[in-house]
Parts: structure tokens; sequence; C-alpha cells
């Protein structure tokens, strides 16, 4: 797409291209005195200056089509530009297929750029056509597996035209690949909550997946917030699922000290205690035992938090 | 420490103490040095350049020193008359981004006289009632900009608050935290942009603040320095977003302040002044604003009282009259 870049040296000024000669151009207007003067190159100085004049004009041409790719190149955050941009592909009755193509190339010249993922948007809604979305963002998210511009849009696709089927195995190979991705876990949670749902066996072969990934990874806070979430689904609570607090007490005594588990451990402690399990070994006691390995020792950065948690507990113990 | 993680370390040679004569200098030239714009004084979003130049001034009452005159004429040229909105620059279409931006500066210098209110109003209440603006890009932070800028106008009551409640709400997550639409991510920023709307709202008792401040305090990585989501580097950009939140939950004493005291004060340049991303990294306005306000929240007394829902003076909002929510805990 940089057929304009600056190194390019076939590139010909606006001022220089004959026919752009009945166009005079419109200097940036910084107010009656500028503010803070803007440094730019000759070249953007020349496209925007005739940006500007076809905007004032309000021109509707191929040129002007044109014009704006020039700008996009030399900063496709501008949002002027692609507005005007779709104003002129409505008048042109340009066709958006190609325009796809062209926005794909950008997008893979600046993936975390709000403008260029809206102007995706924009061009499926007007075709009402879903096709390559999924791929799209696929490959967006391969060079950069966080990006969110790529998972909104990812989620809008799936989520307007339906697509959810084939979503947990795309979830499930990143996962694969970096089981601490905690956008491929939210990812998850998404096509539990919207597609497949909250089902008492769904809920057990997520508790289970979950677990299995914890007993690989076991200080991974991405996966330990995705089992709370499960839990939430569980009629049982966080405490009365005895898988989970088996293999968590089996952590425990295989010496993992993972402040996620300890962390867990305090939290099911907190759900017996106001379930009212007086004889569960899920006490106040543990609690604050967890509670003070974690402020010396295991997570002391967030002594203040774990100072603040006994301090709760403390207070059921009196009760 | 045992785990791997992703974060930085700090080099012996790092600022450990507050450069503010350098940060002055820094802001008060930024508009002369050609080198140093590219990254945030371009065109398309100088108007908020505008604001995080001249709040970082006014946290540091170095004010004096920006061209208010030539600022608010700037401003008054950049409302569109039929939308009644505020472009980026003259010329450019109007935005919510930049019209908070831009009400945000003549509230600082109490000159909202200086634009059409009633515009602005009929601007902002216009997108909601299209369920989102012009670039369709419904999400938390227009939200935020939106009773933001209603509330500094005193025009709340513009817009259906339950409404904008409404929809924040449905972006809460399993784990406590909120993204930009329903079913996102969790990200700090985004987590700001939410609770301050809250704030504004007056309606934090809706939020999870103990499970919401613990997402939020683990953000908090042993070189001191915050990230934005699990497995992310640190940004001190995250400083403010993580700890306005924490603020606005009364749960601010839960970080370690001294370390992350250390880590925002190794963000500084001391050669051209500013603060950066991250330790070593060129500086800029955005950070050296989020660098600053951070160590205000933290309780640094060089440097004015930030409040943390507006990310202003809080002799501002006193003057306003404004009173955002901040939980009691």
């Amino acid at each position: 797409m940089s057929d304009s870049g600056d190194s390019d040296i076939t590139w010909t000024f606006y001022k220089d291209r004959p026919e752009w000669s009945d166009v005079t151009p419109v200097p940036e207007n910084d107010g009656p005195k500028p503010v803070v003067v803007i440094a730019h190159s000759e070249k953007f100085e020349d496209v925007y200056d005739y940006f500007r004049a076809i905007l004032q004009t309000n021109e509707k041409s191929e040129r002007a089509l044109h014009l704006t790719k020039d700008a996009v190149d030399l900063n496709p955050a501008n949002y002027t530009v692609w507005q005007y941009r779709r104003d002129l592909l409505q008048a042109l009755g340009t066709d958006l297929r190609s325009e796809l193509d062209y926005v794909e190339a950008v997008i893979k010249q600046s993936p975390k750029n709000y403008q260029v993922w809206h102007h995706r948007r924009v061009l499926v809604e007007w075709l009402q056509d879903s096709d390559l979305e999924l791929e799209l963002t696929r490959d967006a998210l391969l060079q950069d597996p966080k990006n969110y511009h790529a998972w909104q849009h990812r989620q809008w696709v799936i989520k307007t035209f339906g697509l959810f089927e084939k979503e947990m195995e795309f979830v499930d190979n990143l996962i694969t690949e970096d089981v601490r991705n905690n956008s491929a876990w939210n990812q998850r949670y998404f096509v539990m909550n919207n597609h497949l749902g909250w089902s008492d066996i769904n809920v057990q072969k997520e508790i289970r997946y979950t677990l299995e990934k914890i007993n690989f990874v076991k200080n991974n806070e991405s996966a330990w917030n995705y089992l709370r979430g499960v839990l939430l689904h569980d009629a049982k609570g966080l405490s009365g699922n005895t898988e989970v607090t088996s293999f968590c007490e089996e952590l425990y005594s295989n010496k993992c000290r993972s402040p996620y588990l300890l962390a867990f451990l305090i939290d099911i402690c907190d759900e017996a205690i106001k379930k009212g399990e007086i004889n569960s070994l899920y006490n106040a006691e543990k609690a604050l035992n967890l509670c003070q390995a974690l402020a010396t020792k295991y997570d002391k950065i967030r002594s203040k938090y774990w100072n603040f948690i006994a301090e709760k507990f403390r207070k059921y113990q009196s009760n | 420490m045992a785990f791997t993680k992703n974060d930085v370390k700090l080099s012996g040679d790092v600022p450990k103490t507050l450069l503010l004569q350098k940060h002055s200098d820094y802001l008060a030239s930024y508009g002369l040095n050609k080198d140093d714009f590219e990254y945030c004084m371009t065109e398309h979003l100088r108007m908020s350049g505008i604001y995080w130049t001249l709040t970082a001034m006014e946290l540091m009452n170095q004010s004096s020193r920006m061209p208010k005159e030539e600022i608010i004429e700037f401003i008054t040229s950049c409302q569109d008359n039929e939308s009644g909105g505020i472009s980026a620059s003259i010329g450019h279409d109007p935005h919510i981004l930049y019209t908070l931006s831009a009400v945000q500066v003549l509230a600082m210098y109490d000159r909202l006289d200086a634009i059409d209110i009633e515009g602005v109003v009929r601007f902002v209440t216009s997108m909601q009632q299209e369920d989102g603006d012009k670039w369709g890009e419904v999400d938390t932070r227009f939200s935020f900009c939106a009773v933001m800028t209603l509330s500094l106008l005193q025009q709340l009551d513009a817009i259906n608050v339950t409404k904008a409640v409404h929809f924040v709400l449905s972006c809460m997550n399993f784990d406590g935290g909120f993204g930009s639409r329903p079913g996102s991510e969790s990200h700090a920023g985004l987590i700001y942009c939410c609770v301050g709307t809250l704030s504004i709202c007056k309606r934090m008792e809706a939020l999870h603040a103990d499970e919401l401040a613990w997402w939020l305090c683990e953000r908090q990585l042993p070189s001191g320095g915050l990230n934005g989501r699990p497995e992310k580097l640190p940004d001190l950009c995250y400083s403010w977003w993580v700890m306005s939140s924490l603020s606005m939950l009364n749960r601010i004493h839960w970080v370690d302040k001294d370390n992350l005291e250390k880590f925002i004060l190794a963000c500084q340049d001391a050669e051209t002044g500013g603060f950066s991303d991250r330790p070593g990294n060129i500086t800029d306005p955005f950070h050296t604003l989020f660098g600053l306000a951070g160590l205000s929240l933290l309780g640094n007394t060089s440097i004015k009282h930030v409040n943390p829902t507006y990310c202003m003076p809080q002799e501002t909002i006193d003057r306003l009259k404004l009173e955002p929510q901040k939980l009691h805990i």
C-alpha cells in the first residue's frame, strides 16, 4: 500500500500534478495565532493542503478518493479523512469489495488504530457479509494475540452474524499456544456465556479443562480468574465442588504456594463461614494463616490488601 | 521472583527525585521544539494534547507559562456551529473525545463562556439517542466522555443517566473488571472510564468493590509499576488509571505505594524532562500528565491535589461545586 512512502523517489507533489491544477490548496488554519507549531514533512503538508481543499468544496470525485488514500497513508488515525472517504464511497458507488481489500492492507500496517477497524465494521455492515472477518481477525491475533481492537471486532462479528460454531476450537488453540493469554480466556467465557450456555454438564467440563491448565502452569492469573468465573454458574458455589477443593488441597500439599491458589483457598473459607459450615476445615483460622503467609512471604507487594482481608476474618472469629 | 512475568528491571541510574522544573520547561517548550511533536501534538488530536499539557502545568502550578488567550481562541474556532461538537483541530470533524478535552481546558481556565454550551449539550445528547456517535465507536470510553462533559457543564440531566449507567454495568466481567463493550476483556483504562462514570452518576454501590479492587491491585508487578491487563508490561499511564480507580473505590492503600513511586520517578528523563511509558523510553505530554497525576494521588505534596474522577486539579472541581462519588470503606 505504501506506493507513496517518503522513500519513494517517484512521488509527485499534488501541487505539481496537472490534473490538480484547478484546485487551490488550503494550508492548515491554527486559528488567529498558532498555539503550537506543527512540524510536518513537505509531503504531509502538500497532501493535507489538498485534502482540506476538497473538504471545503465538498468535492466528490475519483481523484478525491485517491487523495484520501494518500492522506490515510500519512496518518491512518485522522478520523476526518476516514469519514470523508466513507462519504465518497457512498457518493461514487465504489465497489466495496475492493475497499475491503484496501482496509485489510491498512489494518495490517496499523493494527492498533480505532479508525481502521471502525471503517472495516462499517463496510461489513453495508455489505452484510462477514465471510472474511474471522480470517482477518485471526491473522491480526496471530501477530498480536492481545490486540484489543481485533478481539472487539471479532466479538462483534460473531455476535452479529452468529458465527460461534468454530470459535471454541480457535480459543483452544490460542490457550494451548499460550496458557497465560488472558484475552483467549476472556473469549472462552464469551463463547460459553453467549453460545454454549452454563448447563451443569458444561460447567463441570469447563472446571475440568481449567484445572488441567492450572496443573500445567500453576501461577496463572487468567486461569484462576476463569475458574472463579465458571464457579459463579455452579449451584454448589466456590466451596461446594469437591473436585475443585481436592485439587486445591493436593496442590497445596505438593508445596505449591502460588498467590492465586492461596487466595482461592481464602475465598473458599470465606464462603464456608458465610454458609455457616461450622465444622468445615475451611475456617477463619485457616484463612488468617493464609493471609499472613501471603502478606509476609508469597505476595509481599500486596501485603496491605492481605492485612485488610485478615482483619475481616478476625471479625468473624470474634463474632 | 519465583515466577516469570512480563516486567522491567529498574537500573541503578534512574531518576529518584521529582524533577519539577525540568517537566515544566519540557512542556513549555513543547510547542517550539519541532522534533518532539510527532507523537501526540499532531493535528488530529491536538485538543487532547492541549488538555494533557495544561493539566500537567496546572498540577505543577506553572500554567502561566501556557498561552491562555490563544488556547481559548483556538477552542472557540474548533466548535462546529451546526452540530455543536468540538473537533481536535480547526477544520476537523467534531468528536466527543475532543469535546471533552476542550470543556476540561475551559473549565480549568474558568472560561466556559468561550463556547456555545447549549451546542455542546445538543451534540452530546444527540449521540446517546443514536446509541453511539457518528463514528459508531459505541464503548464505555464514550459513555464516560459524555457524562464527564455534561457534568462539567452542570447539565448531566440532559441525558438518560440510568441508561448510561445500565450500559456501563452491562460491561462488567466475571473477574469484576470492565471492558469496552459487553463481553470485552477487562482493561484498567476502561475500568477507569466505567468507575468514573459511576462516580459522576453517583452509582458506585453497583460495583463489586473488593473484587474489582483486588483485580486492580493484581496489576502491580515486582518492579513496582502497574500493567493494564494480566501478563502485559507495566506502563506509566496505568499508574493513573489503576490508582484513580482505586482512589474512587477508596482502596488506594492496597498497593505498594513506595515501589510504585520509585517506578514513576524512574520514568522521568533527567535530560529532556517529561515522563515516558517505561524507564529509558522517549517522553511525551500524555505520560507526563499521568506521571504527575499518579504522584499526586500517592500524596506528593509538591504537586497540586488531583481529582481522581476528572483528572483535573481538585481546586477546579471544588470551584465548580462538583462532588463525584467516592466509596466509603
